[in-house]
């Protein structure tokens, strides 16, 4: 039992102190790669190659002033980033980002636990994650915040509904909802292959909920100056940038799970497979970031209802069809 | 430990349905009933509910709670946080209806009503077969006809919603 | 272990609690939450005699409450929304077109 629990101890804080290191280190890479596309050098002053630049930016975030506006909700306003990172966070719980690893004679099982509701534990807490950008603009107090707090929520209900659509098709074929089984079920073939549709639908639907470009219309900053977190200043605006990333991190980790076999691979160490094809993802985002213009709110809403949803559910009965079939 | 959490959970649920009734602003009653929801998925997963609890967190909080926050908002609701909460003889009838459920609960107790033939799933064969599974299973043969019928359900609602909240219907 | 009881006593404060809300007060949409306060509290019930009395069918009626009590919610926040559009309050003592 004790020997259980400092394994467990282990494991959160190496899973944990990696995710914050990856997120740190993703707003460097995000501010790299667009400047290569743009054709700059992007942060070259702090460190090699502005290698420490995160750093530099934490410092800095730290030491501003931290201001709460007069009229702000207060005890909401101190809530919300809050609100904002915990679920961001806690959905790292249930990914296996290996298979077994033998350490001290000891088997270790490189996952922080397996629940049998897995994929439907990583939903329930994605869902959560729609209350710090609502609480943010409502506290804040201030029409640009809660415009873009109605925005974001709209587009997170509406695009929420697809992705979990479009995962079923994998549900069924993997026959669990655990992500260990989910893993497991593609060792032959992985799931990007056989629900290509379903995949890009996720796709779609990860780069909206995650709010990023281009579906960032809860901050779209040349209209709403930056949506949801205009009020906000120092940590608890550097709370809100590193929820963002971190659910990035998070939403590239399932797609690995559920469509690119997780962490099967071939001579590379899994660890190595899992991480390669998360900053994959990764890359695919801020690629996305810097090649799309932003959509306008009518036809984010219409393409989420009118060809998102219509399609994961066409995908939903292809399947069922082509599983009874056989 | 089973118990300690149980007597957590409760608590927090109990306060903040509390908190519910009484907060003028409604954006703090929904907070607060979001609060009593996620205690409550807590406790459905202490009774081995998994998928329940799962779905609580999805379905309650994470949509019904902020399809609330959204009309809240969207409301401009500032004249009606000024007023104060109604007492008198609402408050008695209130009190008094919570007295008798709280009174009849006392009495089924007190008969020994509450005993029941134990059907098969125990929980060691549901934890056995999984939570989800069995669930599943059941919904797809034994309550196929009321799962399509909430499917009708649904689509009423949706059309309802669409037709009521419309500004005007071209 | 906890006792049956336990949960039936707690899920019959959570229905009083419910009950009291609507009683008491005016805004529409605190009463709309007691309503969804008291389906809670008779979900809790379901699982709770689910669980003690080794029977699924508990479990599934909660899932039945659940998705009706998301069209409820749907059909009843427009509903107050019309409402609002015409009346600009939400306050049901103000609400008396049809009080004869």
């Amino acid at each position: 039992m004790f020997e259980f629990i400092i394994i467990m101890l282990v494991k959160i804080a190496v899973v944990f102190g990696a995710l914050l290191l990856t997120v740190a280190y993703l707003t460097w890479l995000e501010r790299k790669v667009i400047g290569d596309i743009q054709v700059r050098l992007g942060p070259m002053r702090v460190g090699y190659h502005g290698l420490l630049q995160p750093i530099a930016d934490g410092l800095k975030l730290l030491f501003k002033e931290d201001i709460i506006p007069a009229e702000a909700d207060r005890t909401v306003y101190l809530l919300a980033p809050l609100v904002a990172i915990i679920p961001a966070l806690i959905s790292f719980a249930v990914i296996p980002f290996g298979s077994q690893v033998k350490i001290l004679g000891r088997t270790i099982d490189l996952y922080i636990t397996d629940v049998n509701i897995g994929i439907l534990f990583i939903f329930a807490v994605a869902s959560l994650g729609v209350y710090g950008i609502v609480l943010a603009g409502w506290s804040s107090n201030n029409k640009y915040s809660l415009l873009g707090a109605m925005r974001s929520s709209a587009q997170m209900i509406s695009y929420e509904l697809s992705m979990g659509l479009s995962i079923v098709g994998v549900l069924m074929m993997a026959q669990s909802l655990s992500l260990v089984q989910i893993v497991k079920a593609q060792s032959v073939v992985w799931f990007i292959l056989l629900q290509p549709v379903g995949f890009l639908i996720y796709l779609i639907c990860a780069v909206a909920e995650t709010n990023r470009a281009p579906f960032d219309l809860p901050e779209a900053e040349t209209e709403l100056v930056a949506g949801f977190h205009v009020e906000y200043s120092s940590m608890k605006f550097a709370l809100f940038f590193l929820a963002e990333y971190a659910n990035i991190v998070t939403v590239s980790a399932l797609a690995t799970t559920l469509f690119l076999g997780g962490w099967q691979g071939p001579l590379l160490p899994p660890v190595a497979w899992f991480l390669l094809k998360v900053f994959a993802f990764i890359f695919l985002f801020v690629w996305l970031r810097a090649t799309l213009p932003r959509f306008r709110y009518d036809q984010l809403m219409g393409f989420g209802w009118k060809v998102l949803l219509p399609v994961s559910l066409a995908n939903i009965l292809v399947t069922g069809l082509i599983m009874a079939w056989r | 430990m089973e118990l300690g959490l149980f007597i957590v959970l409760a608590l927090v649920a109990m306060a903040s349905a509390i908190a519910v009734i009484i907060q003028r602003n409604p954006v703090y009653s929904a907070l607060y009933l979001i609060l009593t929801f996620l205690s409550l998925a807590g406790l459905y997963l202490q009774l081995q509910a998994q998928f329940i609890a799962a779905i609580q967190v999805i379905v309650y909080a994470g949509a019904i709670m902020v399809l609330f926050l959204f009309v809240i908002m969207l409301l401009d609701l500032r004249k009606e946080e000024q007023r104060a909460v109604k007492g008198g003889y609402q408050l008695l009838i209130g009190l008094l209806l919570a007295a008798i459920l709280l009174g009849e609960l006392g009495l089924v107790f007190g008969g020994g009503v509450l005993k029941g033939v134990p059907g098969e799933f125990s929980p060691e064969k549901v934890s056995a077969l999984g939570n989800t599974q069995v669930v599943g299973r059941l919904l797809f043969t034994d309550f196929l006809l009321p799962f399509e019928l909430t499917s009708v359900i649904l689509l009423v609602a949706i059309v309802g919603a669409i037709v009521l909240a419309k500004r005007r219907l071209d | 272990m906890v006792p049956l009881s336990a949960y039936l006593i707690l899920s019959a404060f959570l229905f009083a609690t419910g009950v009291v809300g609507v009683a008491t007060r005016r805004n529409v949409l605190i009463i709309f939450m007691s309503i969804e306060l008291m389906l809670n509290a008779v979900n809790l019930a379901f699982v709770a005699f689910s669980r003690f009395l080794h029977s699924m069918d508990g479990q599934i009626i909660v899932l039945f409450v659940m998705t009706v009590a998301a069209a409820e919610v749907a059909v009843g926040l427009a509903i107050i929304i019309a409402l609002f559009r015409n009346k600009e309050t939400v306050d049901v003592a103000e609400i008396n077109l049809m009080k004869w």
